[in-house]
């Protein structure tokens, strides 16, 4: 098992330094310019050649990189050129942010999409499988922008019970999360980011739950005796290796954080972050935020093939 | 005298919280930064530059019926050195203090030029340099006379120095030294001399300030009794923002908001202010060198067409400057007729006329590019031309626009709004030989004689009545000459809840907050 771990670890080096590279490589193919946004929109090509030079963009890109991978060995993202913060505070408190909505959109977009999946699955071709199939399908079409513009206009404009945007009240300084001043400004963008997870991860279940009741052990259950919520008891289990892969992928699309749904909700996650420092072409930012994100997932996908090993051995052995 | 006593005190408490808090939502996509000259546009300057800090000259933003002009500001006054035409003395006001405690004096004049300019100095700041530097092209030094008399010298006589040094904005020394030049930490815990102090800030949601009750001009110090500002790019946020009175006041709400804004009764206020939505155009290469074809595209346009389909959120721009300028004068005013169009590209042998013009998906002051952008390509090919648009993010398009015709010789017009607050904003940056591309604004390359001797004649030109006469003239000739397609002046609408009280709208990009209360 240790050397499993390992050998997975050892994969996440090369996919991190490629990520950086191609991160990199997008940024300056990309037209535009990091000190583009910055300057005063008086101010002349003239002027931002001398700006930089003091930045140090001048510099040839490789040189640029490897001096950037360089203080990146040695935990220095770089300074935010918008902001002038350090880009490990920006990318940290982002981070921080939008785990903040994970906390609550991973278990409620799981447990209802699992939940509703098993349900289908277990009856399929009923009314039952036919409704749920049907909410999962507007779930994933419904644009979670969208989504999140009317819960605005229903829970905030109309009927005022709720937050329009933002992460807390005036005066305060953090999120307090025991209090409802504060969090009530996560329930719409919570329930919104947790749409498209619900509906992929109740078709996904819905599928896996329905292959496996047609495997021949579900029969020989049946013939041995075994209740039928013994047998559903089994056939989830079985079917799980194949649902957590897909929530592994799920965590970290919400773990990364939605640039649409924190734009909406101007929730200072992550996705909001990245959005910036891409219109910005803020490149320490956008290299820190994306080396980051990955890792992150490279770690998710490590945890869950790890998961999908201790439930499933032959997954190791293979 | 119980009772007495119970009512005063109630009363009391009503006043202090008279004020209220002010909520506003920008539409910037971040806090504007808070070490001296801000970020974020003029919208930077609007709500946090002038707010926090003063400039040596300020604008006059007290009266909305007129177009803004400069005034004092930590100079009483200024006038040319009579021995030297490139020596301008500044009068520095006293008494004042910056929000630390310290005294500013002539010592922090100095000081802050070399803190935006001098990179060998610790005071240097590169992000300062960045902002500053357009409006300091012409600057060559400073030095104090006394302790309230300093002395700028530009490079080339310039009249117009007095409306470039109102875009510098003057921080504390004192804590810059207490921070030991550390601009992280000064950001936190900014001073300036401004009607508002730095409270705090929560990094990317809001900075919250409060007024400075020792502000050196009593007519401006706040009367409401917290400002905060929110970031809110997305325009539908903002509009279910004030809906929902999570904030009190936004910034450009769109105009299909605007009917939903004032059903709920919301105030709708607007004012034409010094901001064209024009295309430069391109001189050195294409269509656009015939004089004929640049009046062609302006006789094309139907602006009517267009306020319409903006709900009435623009006026027409005939002109590069809008009609209340004082230097406006009598230009020639390119209407609507289609029909001319198509004769005068007869003329100029270019029909079709193939054009291609670079324009932005959004950005600062762009309005509604996309389907402005479209109305105009529509108006264009109906009168003979074939339009090319070719869309990019705002950065991207920044970047072609300061470089310049050189590097993008087949684009043929830029569509980048422009603020025309000061002359040579307003005029001159577009026309001037010696402001070309990629050292001015002159994207397109335009190149006139006259022109040149023109301006060079404004900035030798230090009586105000004389000046103003040659101005005219410029704007005039700029007509003439349709040295852009002039489109629309923006009408700067903001939405705030009936609670707001006291504002009045400037023509002007930056706005006087300090008169602002809220109504229980």
């Amino acid at each position: 098992m240790m050397f499993y771990i390992l050998r997975r670890i050892l994969y996440a080096i090369p996919i991190a330094f490629g990520v950086s590279v191609v991160c990199f490589a997008l940024v300056y193919i990309a037209p535009g310019d990091p000190l583009q946004t910055v300057m005063p929109p008086d101010a002349t090509a003239e002027t931002i050649e001398i700006v930089k030079k003091a930045y140090g963009f001048d510099k040839p890109l490789p040189m640029q990189f490897l001096i950037w991978l360089g203080r990146v060995l040695t935990g220095d993202l770089g300074m935010s050129i918008s902001t002038r913060r350090p880009v490990i505070l920006e990318v940290s408190e982002a981070l921080a942010n939008t785990s903040l909505l994970a906390l609550f959109a991973v278990p409620l977009a799981f447990l209802t999409g699992y939940v509703m999946g098993a349900i289908a699955g277990s009856f399929p071709g009923r009314w039952i499988d036919r409704l749920v199939t049907g909410t999962a399908v507007v779930g994933v079409s419904l644009p979670n922008y969208w989504l999140g513009i009317v819960l605005v206009i229903f829970f905030a404009v109309e009927y005022m019970l709720l937050p329009a945007t933002g992460m807390g009240p005036n005066g305060s300084t953090g999120f307090h999360i025991l209090e409802w001043s504060s969090a009530k400004f996560l329930v719409l963008p919570v329930i919104t980011l947790s749409m498209i997870p619900v509906g992929i991860l109740s078709r996904t279940t819905r599928a896996a739950v329905a292959e496996v009741r047609n495997q021949d052990f579900v029969q020989t259950l049946r013939a041995k005796g075994l209740s039928e919520w013994a047998v559903t008891r089994h056939v989830l289990k079985n079917s799980l290796p194949q649902v957590l892969a897909v929530m592994g992928l799920q965590f970290g699309y919400l773990i990364g954080g939605s640039i649409l749904v924190e734009t909406v909700f101007t929730w200072p996650g992550s996705g909001f972050l990245l959005s910036k420092a891409i219109i910005n072409r803020d490149v320490p930012v956008l290299q820190g935020t994306i080396l980051t994100l990955s890792l992150v997932f490279v770690a998710t996908n490590l945890v869950i093939d790890l998961l999908q090993s201790l439930i499933d051995p032959r997954i190791r052995r293979a | 005298m119980a009772l007495a006593f119970a009512a005063m005190t109630a009363l009391a408490a009503v006043a202090a919280e008279a004020g209220g808090t002010l909520t506003v939502g920008m539409t910037a996509g971040d806090l504007p930064i808070t070490t001296g000259n801000p970020d974020q546009g003029f919208e930077g300057y609007r709500f946090v530059g002038f707010n926090l800090y003063d400039s040596l000259i300020l604008w006059d933003l007290s009266n909305g019926d007129k177009a803004t002009d400069i005034k004092p500001g930590l100079a009483t006054g200024w006038h040319i050195d009579e021995a030297n035409n490139k020596r301008w003395i500044f009068t520095l006001r006293q008494g004042v203090k910056w929000h630390d405690g310290c005294d500013f004096t002539a010592d922090d004049v100095v000081w802050n030029m070399s803190h935006s300019t001098n990179e060998k100095v610790p005071e240097f700041d590169p992000s300062q340099f960045a902002q500053a530097r357009s409006y300091l092209g012409n600057y060559a030094k400073v030095e104090k006379i006394d302790d309230h008399t300093v002395a700028f010298e530009t490079k080339v006589p310039d009249s117009l120095w007095p409306y470039e040094i109102s875009y510098v904005l003057m921080i504390s020394p004192c804590r810059a030294k207490e921070v030991k030049y550390n601009w992280v930490d000064y950001a936190q815990r900014p001073s300036g001399t401004g009607p508002y102090k730095f409270d705090k800030a929560v990094p990317h949601q809001r900075m919250e300030l409060v007024p400075n009750a020792a502000y050196w001009d009593k007519a401006r110090v706040p009367k409401q009794d917290r400002l905060v500002l929110v970031p809110m790019p997305e325009a539908s946020t903002r509009t279910a923002a004030l809906l929902s009175g999570q904030v009190d006041w936004i910034e450009a709400p769109s105009p299909d908001a605007i009917d939903r804004l004032k059903g709920a009764g919301m105030q709708i206020v607007t004012r034409i202010y010094p901001h064209n939505w024009t295309y430069q155009l391109n001189f050195a290469k294409g269509p656009f060198a015939d004089k004929r074809v640049r009046q062609a595209a302006n006789y094309a346009l139907n602006r009517e067409d267009m306020k319409e389909m903006l709900n009435g959120l623009m006026l027409e721009g005939y002109s590069t400057v809008p009609p209340s300028t004082p230097y406006y004068g009598n230009p020639r005013l390119y209407k609507a007729d289609p029909a001319k169009a198509k004769a005068l590209l007869t003329e100029a042998g270019c029909l079709p006329c193939n054009v291609t013009l670079a324009i932005s998906t959004s950005g600062s002051g762009q309005m509604q590019p996309l389907p402005m952008n479209e109305l105009v390509k529509s108006n264009m090919d109906a009168a003979g031309f074939e339009v090319t648009l070719q869309p990019m993010d705002w950065n991207a398009l920044l970047q072609v626009t300061r470089e310049g015709v050189g590097k993008h010789p087949d684009v043929n017009a830029i569509n980048v709004s422009r603020q025309t607050q000061d002359p040579f904003n307003a005029l001159i940056r577009h026309v001037w030989t010696d402001a070309w591309a990629p050292k001015g604004s002159n994207w397109g390359h335009y190149s006139n004689p006259a022109v040149d001797k023109l301006t060079e004649d404004i900035f030798a030109e230090f009586d105000t009545a004389k000046r103003l006469q040659l101005l005219t003239k410029l704007n005039e000739t700029m007509n003439e000459e349709a040295a852009l397609i002039f489109v629309a002046h923006d009408l700067n609408p903001r939405a705030m809840s009936p609670k707001v009280k006291g504002f009045v709208q400037a023509q002007s990009w930056f706005q006087d907050l300090t008169p602002v209360t809220l109504s229980p």
